[in-house]
């Protein structure tokens, strides 16, 4: 049987006393940098949208007097208005963030995320809608000409498809991993099953889902496709799926970029832009 | 050295992010960005037309499922005196004008448009905002009432033009009338109209008298303030949907002041502001530049989507 693919290099080279290996083709390196920005103007653009109505409910229609979440501003026993995120029947007191923030300038404003959170800074409603959905066009072309090259170049399957020595050890793997010991040499050239597991769950669960649940709260979609809608339980549901979906891939890039500055930043950041990847110094090692 | 470009590198994100933040907000207030930030709504039109015919219904609900209350939003009580009066006599002197590029203009009686076929649906209304609630509307198809107008070949969309003044044009007042966005109830608004005895005055139109014909009885033909009245448009493609109907019940009752009496609109593959309450006359025009600022509606000439699909 062939070797694993991931362990068939394709392209080390020996330079300045280091082995380089090609880890990043160029066409995932534009995507993962368009993917960057695009997620980044839709995230601050929904909260601006999700500022206009801050409240989530479960199911078809919305119970106003009995959101799942709403953020809300209150006046507080003191006499002073307080922002305010109730979950349930939990609340919590998040005055300064949430609820009621300062706007540019230092007036006390009461919106659900702050200005310097959302896009444009002001509430706008319109334009945050308009960007929304300019860049949800990006982020959909954007991640089709990545599924397609990763999928014909075999890129996906080297990358996020653990291999069976890596299942077999999927202990040592994650532990490894929480003591931040990073591998090198020949190892480092593929992902380790935590990696490959993370960007399994967000390429092909989380930002799919996503891109469905926004579509499912589209009128006209429902009445195209009134599976989808159905699918997420009701257009309240699918926003609520939404906005928990929003969540899940900051915190996903949280978690990325805190390892990315850990297993050394300037290696990482030279491998997603030039695409070179530094393997180790010592030859005995990368072999 | 390392720590240097570290620095670099991270202190260089955060400068450019706060530039590329700041810049998209004067991005988008060019006429570039306006119109680059169009393409989104291109896109989502054309698509979604090519997954609907003409004749794709939204999805209908069982009867339990209809919201405990329909949430009202916009205007909930028109200002306006014409209106008041109308609406004082439960609407008797009512008639809807069905006028432009037609073959027979029409004017019909809440009695006239009841004697037309009608349609029942129960329908989910989604607000831009986010929110949704169930209905069940009565009325008649819009195709029933354009039938019997016959159109003219050149007509392309269908103007509603509405009884509820929403602004003054160019006046301070209006700047403090306008609602933030369509989902803004204007409560404090309709108390200031109690106050002023507004409404009647002659509208944005060239025409001497109101423009949706109910003549210039009450108007005031000196008065500087030129009220905005809400207006919308559809286009002939969901003109003729079976479920595109001029309501005039809600929930099995003649429809109530605060969500659109005696008349209002149901497009129902679209979003809440395309759903016209209101309504007193349907204009067939060839194309939307002649129509408040050429936007199509109220909300579209205050930079929201005239197709209201997502």
């Amino acid at each position: 049987m062939a070797a694993s693919p991931a362990l068939e290099a394709p392209e080390t080279v020996d330079r300045q006393g280091r082995r380089w290996f090609y880890r990043h083709p160029l066409v995932i390196r534009l995507a993962h940098w368009i993917n960057a920005a695009v997620l980044l103007v839709l995230l601050m653009s929904g909260l601006q949208i999700f500022n206009a109505h801050p409240a989530l409910y479960w199911g078809a229609v919305s119970t106003f007097d009995d959101p799942a979440l709403a953020i809300t501003s209150e006046q507080g026993r003191d006499g002073r208005s307080h922002g305010v995120v109730t979950v349930g029947t939990h609340s919590l007191d998040t005055t300064g963030v949430l609820g009621l923030s300062r706007a540019e300038g230092g007036t006390e404003v009461e919106r659900a995320f702050p200005s310097w959170a959302t896009l444009p800074a002001d509430q706008d409603l319109a334009t945050g809608r308009r960007w929304h959905f300019l860049f949800a066009w990006l982020l959909v072309i954007n991640g089709a000409v990545y599924l397609l090259y990763g999928l014909f170049s075999g890129q996906l399957r080297r990358r996020l498809i653990p291999d069976g020595d890596q299942i077999r050890d999927f202990g040592g793997s994650v532990k490894e991993h929480l003591l931040l010991r990073f591998p090198e040499g020949t190892e480092a050239k593929r992902y380790n099953v935590i990696q490959k597991l993370t960007y399994l769950v967000l390429v092909l669960g989380l930002l799919p889902a996503m891109v469905l649940a926004g579509l499912a709260m589209s009128p006209g979609m429902d009445a195209a496709w009134p599976w989808l809608t159905e699918l997420f339980g009701g257009r309240q549901s699918a926003r609520s799926v939404h906005f928990i979906a929003a969540g899940l891939i900051v915190l996903f890039v949280v978690v990325h970029v805190l390892l990315v500055l850990v297993s050394g930043l300037v290696n990482n950041m030279r491998g997603m832009i030039t695409g070179w990847f530094s393997l180790g110094r010592d030859r005995e090692h990368a072999r | 050295m390392i720590l240097h470009r570290r620095k670099l590198l991270t202190g260089g994100a955060g400068l450019m992010g706060t530039a590329l933040l700041g810049g998209c907000d004067r991005f988008a207030g060019t006429e570039t960005g306006r119109r680059t930030l169009q393409v989104g709504e291109d896109a989502n039109l054309y698509v979604q037309r090519l997954l609907m015919s003409p004749a794709t219904l939204a999805r209908e609900f069982p009867a339990a499922m209809i919201s405990p209350w329909f949430k009202p939003n916009g205007t909930i009580d028109p200002p306006d005196r014409a209106y008041r009066a109308l609406a004082a006599q439960k609407f008797a002197a009512f008639r809807l004008t069905v006028d432009g590029l037609v073959e027979t203009p029409l004017s019909l009686s809440l009695a006239d448009l009841r004697a037309l076929p009608s349609r029942t649906q129960i329908t989910r209304h989604d607000c831009v905002e986010g929110w949704s609630c169930i209905g069940q509307w009565a009325g008649v198809p819009l195709a029933e009432v354009l039938k019997r107008a016959g159109l003219k070949p050149q007509a392309r969309y269908a103007v509603f033009h509405c009884a509820d003044t929403l602004e003054y044009a160019g006046s301070q007042d209006g700047a403090f009338l306008r609602p933030g966005h369509p989902g803004a109830v204007r409560e404090a608004y309709v108390q200031l109209a109690a106050a002023e005895d507004w409404g009647g005055a002659p509208t944005a139109t060239d025409a001497p008298k109101d423009d949706w014909g109910q003549g210039s009885a009450d108007s005031e033909p000196e008065d500087k303030r030129t009220p905005i009245r809400y207006y919308e448009s559809i286009d002939l493609y969901d003109a003729v949907n079976p479920q595109t109907i001029l309501a005039y019940d809600l929930n099995g009752k003649p429809l109530p002041v605060s969500n659109g009496a005696p008349l209002r609109l149901r497009v129902e593959r679209q979003l809440g502001y395309k759903q016209a309450k209101y309504v007193m006359r349907v204009e067939l025009v060839g194309s939307l530049a002649g129509i408040g600022q050429g936007g199509g509606g109220y909300w579209e000439d205050r930079g929201y989507e005239w197709y209201a699909g997502i």
